[in-house]
């Protein structure tokens, strides 16, 4: 295991140097910003789900950030940095310093996620966080690292939230959102399955789940579809039949599962189990939709997703330059293709040392305004905008399928649209919130 | 509310309430005959899903035949898995025993969990017989975290879809025999079939108790350990004997459980909490007593899913259990049939 | 001393120790070393030692004392965070308003949760007060997002009302302070290759978790106290002397319930985030475990088992492989491959296998939890003079049932 270093080693110099000092208040004279790096090593922290039922996509997160430092520091194939449109990366760390990483297990609860990464930011120095798998855990975090004066960089979160009302200047996404899932979909659902369809939601009863609920009901009521009915359903459910049932009974032809990993897993599984998919209602084939995809969940649905519409971020058929880099590099490294959630991660390690080099500096503040308003390409979604106003990054939106006759264990979704990314734009007001003003700590 | 839409709630809610039912009937026997609170009863329940998957595992064992028609997602030759059942009998027959791994997992599951339930008890719980139940408490729920972590190791933590038999899929429209519109009260044949294997499951254990010398004693032994043992009868070796029961019992429910929902390593813990408050609802110490409560509060959840209950009582459907759980605690000292000063200390 | 007698004083000292010097015990390793991946000794995991702390040594009041087990403790933490938060949101950014309303709040609604509640007792007590908890986690995750922030949980906002402070500067974020100190001020003390963290907000929770501890030493050895015990060993036999226990366990459990309450609001002043997740069962569970595997009805096991179970949360989950094979460097590669697969599944991902594992040794080899462990080897050193055990170790020695 050549790439790795032993982190002791690196730092032992600077503190030496240090020695026997008078204490220093590091809180302000000492750094112009938290956590800036001494040695010749700067830490990074990736705080992913480890246990609990996102684990296996925390696991994926962390190998496309293992891969990302990999490539920083100048190891295997270079993946992505190849394509980027943005050549500052010159495979020698970030800013000559040599990228360290810890880890840390966000249990996907905002509690855990937070204290994770306090102690990254507190004891390992960990100058910026990134990952995570749900929204809560993202927006949580991303008000820690507004308050400590770090860069945040989402993972996987997809409520409108993250960069709507609950935005911070210094927290970045690049996964898309629910309003985009909705304007992606409804075009291609109108296209398939008719305008004037009827229906029916079961909408994960929190956060994720409403606005979710709101894009899709809004894209296609605005198409002519008729909304019949929108139950909520507790987190913790596990047994969908009860929610199932009436929609056979009422005159819905289609059934939207605003529901995310287990929850979707399950009411898809049980809503086929209940031949929703065999009904034919006002003289039309029965339908399902899920807003959101990943392959993760496509696998743990297994046969039941053939057929059925969805949006996700990324995926690894996508045969444009970036994308069959990043799949050839990771593919062997692990021996399986990427799921979204390790696409975006890598992206946004790469996205933050990229700006770090443009920037000339560590510093959040510098960080951030090389991040706002960055137009690049290259990284798998097409020509891509890091907006300044509410740091959301747009880019084409994949429409997706369940694939009716699968090659292998990940080959489960085919690509049906990508949406170009004008379609999905909005406008950044619209959501309130305030971004605030950057904060570098210290 | 129409009528149609009642009565399939009522179908739905015994549907449920069979799976808590069963999970409550183990986690009973084990409190009524041992004295002991098994919060890993949850991780027995989810280790039969998994005699599932690993049957399931077994039976694809697979061999690596490279088509070169095709490529796989970085350009190579493709790699396909082919089982071994298809080279040994043929791809047809092959097929067919890997469709059948459920029901095939319900003989394969049930002399591993009696094997599981007895190594728990001997290695493990025989010792917390005399500790106090916090302690129990403490044991168990490290042993249920254990066993889930060690199930994770293996077969990570997303779920992994497990299919009931090609012939069982699709549904029975049962309106239908009522005078109902076709397609307004349909159920799918293997949640048909889960509810009438659980009450068979309860009515052997209930029989095996009743009429049984064996059950005779370990009833006796539940009402009054210490005169059952003075009486010379080694009350140890059945009260082993019916952890390993009560496993089995879990484990089956697991088993069956797979082709509904996908198994995953955290399932047990999902139950866990559930079938406690079935547990107390249905009284201490009373397996008929948990029986019912597991159908009362699967009916109970499912009216409360309703899109028109809802509409009046938002949120009813996040928490209508814990306050039945309440409701019945509070006007019913001891749950529904619960035994007097069972676990009331 | 302070009203103790001389064994509780004792103890007391030693608390007061171990809180005053915890930055430096708890980092016990340079900096450069590779053992550093140990060290404890930061902000963030010292404030949640002493306010799981504050949260066990009130649970051990109602449990340890009374017998009652509540299986939904967690509920009065999670109140109490979300009334400090909202004190940060509607008041001040002082951080005394937040932990008195917490505690308030969160002794209003124990009164009431436990009055119901103790209508039962044994496991339908328990299982009545997991139900409240139930209820309130999953109603604050669902239909009472407008309040409690839902899924994303609440955090201070900028154009927040904050009636009593002053509009904040341009570009400033509010934060948790006492009367200006932030919560997050700290000076770091170099001593060679040793770093040490002195952290305004954790001397305050620390101050705090002192006090709580005097508390509840008094509590402990007052008539009141005694009384509990008497309901834990036989509350028919109370009851048949003519007095009414109810009173006195109903105030058991809406001591412990503030006790609660002040944790919660203390996790607010500390970092400014309140969630649901706090109230799920999962979470009053875990102070059930923190106090048994302390030693139920002993004075500072359970602080002992809340720093125990946080540590493993906060330091075993973060040992990766990286670490691993830094660790194990200076052997030849097969030999470093081979232990890295040995131990990689207990560390990291893998910290829960460890947790259970421990969970089950302990519970196992040390009936009265960690405090029995730690007697056990003070009667070695001390050549086992039976008679100087003091009153905990006799606590921990009749386990609670």
């Amino acid at each position: 295991m050549s790439i790795l270093t032993r982190r002791g080693l690196l730092k032992s110099g600077a503190v030496m140097g240090a020695g026997m000092a008078a204490p220093t208040f590091f809180v302000n004279q000492a750094h112009a910003y938290t956590n800036a790096p001494t040695g010749g090593s700067v830490t990074l922290g990736f705080n992913v789900p480890q246990s609990g039922p996102y684990a296996d996509e925390g696991a994926d997160e962390l190998r496309a950030y293992e891969l990302a430092v990999e490539h920083l520091n100048g190891g295997g194939d270079g993946g992505m940095m190849n394509t980027f449109t943005s050549k500052a990366l010159k495979g020698n760390g970030i800013l000559g310093k040599k990228v360290e990483y810890v880890t840390g297990d966000t249990q996907t609860k905002a509690d855990a996620a937070r204290a994770s990464a306090r102690s990254m930011i507190e004891k390992d120095r960990a100058v910026m966080i990134t990952g995570g798998s749900s929204s809560g855990v993202a927006v949580a975090v991303q008000a820690l690292c507004q308050e400590a004066g770090v860069i945040f960089m989402a993972g996987l979160t997809h409520s409108n939230d993250t960069t709507g009302k609950d935005k911070k200047a210094n927290g970045f996404r690049h996964f898309f959102n629910s309003y985009m899932s909705g304007a992606a979909l409804a075009p291609i659902l109108g296209a398939n399955y008719g305008k004037d369809r009827k229906a029916y939601h079961l909408t994960a009863d929190y956060n994720w789940g409403y606005t979710t609920e709101e894009a899709v009901r809004t894209s296609t009521e605005a198409m002519g579809w008729e909304t019949v009915a929108a139950v909520k359903t507790p987190l913790t459910q596990t047994d969908f039949s009860s929610y199932i049932t009436p929609v056979l009974q009422s005159d819905a032809d289609v059934l939207v599962l605003n529901h995310y990993g287990g929850n979707m897993v399950n009411s898809l599984t049980n809503a086929v189990q209940f031949g929703l998919r065999d009904k034919l209602v006002n003289g039309k084939n029965f339908e399902i939709i899920v807003p959101l995809y990943s392959r993760l969940m496509a696998k743990g649905a297994g046969a039941n997703v053939k057929g059925i519409f969805g949006s996700t971020n990324w995926h690894w058929s996508l045969s444009d330059e970036g994308s069959k880099a990043f799949v050839k590099s990771f593919g062997e490294k692990y021996g399986f293709p990427p799921s979204q959630a390790a696409h975006t991660t890598y992206v946004q390690a790469i996205l933050y040392a990229d700006a770090c080099e443009r920037a000339g500096t560590f510093n959040p503040c510098g960080v951030a305004e090389a991040l706002e308003g960055f137009e690049f390409d290259g990284m798998g979604n097409g020509p891509t905008l890091y907006r300044a106003e509410d740091h959301q990054c747009f880019k084409d939106v994949l429409v997706v399928k369940g694939k009716e006759n699968p090659t292998s264990e990940f080959d489960l979704l085919e690509i049906v649209e990508v949406t170009p990314a004008a379609q999905v734009t909005y406008d950044a007001s619209i959501f309130g919130g305030e971004l605030g003003a950057c904060n570098p700590g210290a | 509310m129409e009528l149609s839409e009642f009565i399939a709630q009522i179908v739905n809610g015994l549907d449920k309430g069979s799976a808590y039912a069963l999970i409550a009937l183990g986690l009973s026997l084990i409190f009524g005959t041992l004295g002991v609170v098994n919060f890993a009863h949850g991780a027995l329940f989810m280790i039969g899903a998994f005699c599932a998957v690993t049957l399931n595992r077994i039976l694809t064992w697979s061999h690596v035949v490279i088509d070169e028609t095709k490529t796989d997602f970085l350009g190579n030759p493709l790699k396909v898995n082919v089982p071994y059942v298809n080279d040994w009998f043929g791809v047809e027959t092959g097929a067919a025993i890997i469709d059948w791994s459920v029901p095939l997992a319900i003989v394969f599951s049930i002399p591993v969990m009696i094997l599981v339930g007895i190594i728990m008890e001997r290695g493990l719980i025989k010792h917390f017989y005399k500790r106090p139940h916090a302690d129990q408490i403490l044991v168990t729920f490290g042993l249920a975290i254990v066993l889930q972590e060690i199930i994770k190791f293996f077969y990570g933590a997303n779920p992994i879809p497990i299919g009931a038999p090609a012939a069982f899929a699709g549904s029975f429209d049962f309106g239908t025999m009522f005078g109902f519109d076709p397609n307004t009260i349909i159920y799918p044949y293997w949640r048909i079939i889960y509810f009438f294997f659980a009450a068979l499951i309860i009515g052997a254990v209930f029989a095996f108790l009743q009429f049984t010398t064996f059950g005779m004693v370990v009833r006796a032994g539940m009402a009054d350990r210490e005169t059952v043992g003075l009486l010379g009868i080694n009350i140890d070796k059945r009260f082993t004997l019916m952890f390993g029961i009560a496993a089995a019992v879990a484990g089956l429910a697991g088993v069956m459980y797979a082709p509904i929902n996908a198994p995953n390593y955290h399932m047990g813990m999902d139950f866990l909490v559930l079938s406690f408050v079935v547990v107390v609802v249905g009284g201490m110490g009373s397996l008929p007593g948990a029986v019912a409560a597991g159908f009362l509060l699967g009916i109970l959840e499912s009216f409360a899913s309703m899109d028109t209950v809802l509409q009046v009582i938002p949120g009813i459907n996040q928490v209508v259990i814990y306050l039945v759980a309440i409701i019945v605690i509070l006007t019913m000292p001891r749950g529904l049939m619960g035994r007097k000063g069972v676990m009331e200390e | 001393m302070f009203g103790l007698n001389k064994k509780d004083t004792r103890l007391m000292w030693i608390v007061i120790t171990m809180v005053v010097f915890a930055p430096f015990i708890l980092n016990p390793f340079p900096e450069t070393s590779g053992m550093a991946q140990f060290n404890a000794g930061y902000p963030d995991l010292m404030q949640r030692f002493v306010i799981f702390g504050i949260f066990a040594i009130g649970f051990n009041i109602l449990f340890g004392l009374t017998g009652y087990l509540s299986f939904g403790h967690a509920a009065f933490l999670g109140i109490g965070s979300y009334a400090a938060i909202w004190m940060m949101k509607l008041l001040t950014m002082n951080v005394i308003p937040a932990i008195i309303v917490s505690i308030v709040v969160a002794g209003l609604i124990s009164l009431v949760i436990g009055w119901i509640s103790l209508r039962r007792s044994g496991i339908y007590f328990s299982i009545l007060t997991l139900c409240f908890a139930m209820m309130a986690y999953a109603l604050a995750y669902s239909v009472l997002t407008p309040i409690t922030g839902g899924e994303t949980g609440l955090q201070p906002k900028l154009n927040d009302p904050r009636i009593f402070d002053a509009p904040l500067a341009a570009g400033a974020s509010p934060k948790a302070n006492l009367f200006g100190l932030q919560m997050g001020a700290t000076y770091e003390l170099k001593l060679g290759g040793w770093l040490f963290v002195i952290n305004a907000g954790y001397y305050i929770a620390g101050l705090l978790m002192l006090a709580a501890f005097y508390l509840s030493i008094r509590i402990f050895r007052s008539p009141f106290g005694m009384m509990l015990r008497a309901v834990k060993s036989n509350q028919q036999r109370v009851n048949y002397t003519g007095l009414n226990s109810k009173p006195y366990t109903l105030a058991a459990f809406v001591i412990s319930g503030m006790y609660a309450g002040l944790a919660g609001g203390l996790l607010v002043a500390m970092d400014t985030q309140a969630g649901a997740e706090r109230m799920f069962w999962t979470a009053s569970g875990e102070v059930v475990l923190m106090t048994i595997l302390g030693g139920v009805g002993t004075l500072i096991g359970p602080v002992l088992g809340a720093g125990f179970i946080k540590y493993m949360e906060n330091i075993v989950s973060k040992i990766n492989s990286k670490v691993l094979h830094e660790w194990f460097a200076f052997l030849p590669d097969g030999m470093e491959d081979f232990l890295v697969a040995v131990f990689y599944p207990f560390v990291g991902k893998g910290w829960h296998l460890t947790l259970g594992l421990l969970f089950m040794m302990i519970v196992i080899f040390l009936p009265g939890g960690l405090m029995e462990g730690g007697q056990k080897i003070a009667d070695k050193f001390r050549n086992k003079k039976k008679n100087d055990k003091d009153d905990s170790a006799q606590a921990a020695a009749t386990p609670a049932e």
